[in-house]
């Protein structure tokens, strides 16, 4: 089976947004409508988004790390959010394993985002309809784009390729490649949601180096070992060597 | 949670509703094999239609938590696993069965169902399916709560326990208060199962609020982002005019005033209840019965302001500071 995600590498993030506005730009162009915005250009504004972009500080001041951390969908193999409909507008597509909200179904009672633990469903208060990550469904399929950028607008957007895109059920993968070889690990996994989504951790390249990598045990230099500060008196050394 | 009124009024109308419908087929149940007085059928009618009106009126309630109500019926649809969708069905049914019950009693529908020879066989045959779905109706309310695992507050066999009690307990209370004009030889029988279910219902909420103060959360701010590291802080949570997430899931309100909605809540639907219908049951009298309905009504509205509230979603980590 395939099972479409996103793979967010937080070692590279730089916290720039531009997976949240091309999220933005996409999802309120396209066939579903408008995603809400209230009051976009005044003091609080405020709407649906898709992907959000978070910042968090780990450790304490000065040995501080900042993580910039993007959050949308998970597309959970096991959706919390799709029994609990009462409607079946929430569902999961079982040829791709995305996660999708049919919003002419949808009674927008809410109780599908009561369900996600990662609060990754907003409510529209226009259409007055549950949104969420539809992993660019309307754009991965459209043959009439280019295939190489047949891709979800997050993943095309981020300058520093830190969102990866592909099935993570093929084991070759370049998603499947990188969750193995990276690291990679989904979130809160003490829920059971099995999130398909994964997410790279922060690396650090360290080289480890012994001191008797830099100066052997058997060194033939050791006879001058400049370690020692050589005194002028006569030595029992001296008479040794 | 952000408590939303119309799921407050729903819950708690149709707990009135079920507990009095529950409250007066009891009743009639007993005088069939003759342990109460017997009533005249249009008592047991007109309480029906009341109950009817309270379940009524939490339907109506509960079209304002929807944003498409004209798509309501599709909620029907998704009973196999959805909690929701089973109270959808349960409800009307519920309805349904009350609205029999009242006609059954009010035109005096009598059969000889089962050869018994006694009156009061149809009513008995369509008020025992009344209960079967009056607790299936309490139990799929009460799961709605008890089966969303995240939030932890709410996911005990308990909520279902208290949703079934504290409505079973007001919907007595108000039969008491509806006996002591119609049917005065009853209200003690009433009464008492109110007082009984209250001082229950006091039990089995205060063991709920005992666990919740103790909960030991599941998931934590390092398992949300998948660092570990003894300390981590939000920085930002990406955008500062709020969201949805952060309108639902926030109340806002500060940690004393939910102290002392849980302490109003604890007077008014235990304690008040308690003492008027003690006061009022010796002489059955209707001023103190109906001053006991209300204030245990009064006090479940704060009651379920506070179930809502108190429960903290696991989403919550994920919004902790504007930045």
């Amino acid at each position: 089976m395939t099972q479409l995600a996103l793979v967010i590498d937080l070692n590279v993030c730089v916290g720039c947004h531009a997976c949240v506005t091309s999220c933005k730009q996409w999802n309120t162009s396209g066939q579903a409508g408008p995603l809400f915005d209230d009051n976009p250009y005044g003091q609080d504004p405020t709407g649906t988004f898709f992907n959000r972009v978070q910042t968090f500080e780990v450790g304490e001041f000065p040995c501080t790390e900042t993580i910039h951390f993007p959050k949308s969908c998970l597309h959970c193999e096991d959706a919390p959010c799709v029994p609990v409909c009462p409607t079946g507008a929430s569902y999961k597509r079982a040829e791709d394993g995305i996660v999708l909200v049919d919003y002419d179904k949808c009674i927008g009672c809410k109780y599908c985002s009561w369900a996600c633990p990662y609060g990754a469903r907003e409510f529209d208060e226009n259409q007055k309809v549950m949104k969420k990550c539809t992993l660019c469904v309307d754009r991965i399929y459209d043959t009439t784009i280019p295939p190489e950028r047949r891709k979800p607008a997050c993943v095309l957007a981020c300058p520093t390729s830190a969102r990866l895109f592909g099935d993570v059920h093929d084991p070759e993968s370049e998603v499947s490649i990188a969750i193995r070889e990276g690291g990679g690990y989904p979130l809160m996994p003490e829920w059971g949601t099995k999130p398909a989504n994964h997410y790279l951790p922060r690396r650090k390249t360290k080289l480890r180096i012994h001191e008797d990598e830099l100066v052997r045990a058997d060194n033939p230099l050791r006879k001058e070992d400049i370690r020692h500060e050589t005194g002028k008196d006569v030595t029992l050394d001296d008479w040794l060597m | 949670m952000n408590p939303a009124f119309s799921v407050i009024v729903l819950t708690t109308l149709i707990g009135v509703g079920q507990g009095l419908f529950l409250a007066l087929f009891s009743s009639q149940a007993f005088t069939i094999v003759k342990v109460l007085p017997t009533q005249p059928n249009g008592y047991y009618a007109l309480g029906g239609a009341i109950a009817l009106c309270f379940l009524g009126g939490g339907l109506v309630a509960s079209f304002f938590h929807l944003g498409h109500p004209e798509r309501a019926w599709r909620a029907a649809t998704r009973w196999r696993t959805s909690w929701l969708s089973r109270e959808v069905i349960a409800l009307p049914a519920v309805m349904g069965l009350v609205f029999l019950y009242a006609i059954v009693n009010g035109f005096g529908l009598e059969a000889d169902l089962y050869g018994w020879n006694i009156p009061g066989q149809v009513a008995l045959t369509v008020g025992t399916l009344g209960v079967a779905a009056t607790l299936t109706l309490f139990l799929c309310t009460g799961m709605i709560y008890g089966a969303i695992k995240f939030l932890q507050e709410w996911a005990t066999p308990l909520t279902v326990v208290n949703y079934f009690l504290l409505g079973s307990a007001s919907g007595f209370t108000f039969a008491a208060a509806y006996a002591s004009f119609m049917a005065p030889n009853v209200v003690k029988f009433y009464a008492g199962w109110a007082i009984t279910l209250t001082i229950l219902a006091f039990f089995t909420r205060a063991a709920a609020l005992f666990r919740n103060a103790r909960i030991k959360r599941v998931a934590t701010v390092q398992t949300a982002i998948g660092v570990r590291h003894a300390k981590v802080q939000q920085r930002s949570m990406g955008f500062m005019g709020g969201s949805y997430n952060t309108r639902e899931y926030f109340h806002g309100r500060t940690v004393l005033f939910l102290k002392s909605v849980k302490w109003i809540f604890l007077v008014l639907v235990f304690l008040v209840p308690v003492a008027l219908l003690w006061t009022g049951l010796p002489e059955g009298r209707p001023a103190l019965l109906v001053a006991a309905f209300l204030a245990q009504y009064v006090g479940l509205l704060f009651e379920r302001w506070f179930f809502f509230a108190q429960a903290s979603h696991p989403q919550n980590l994920y919004y902790q500071f504007v930045g």
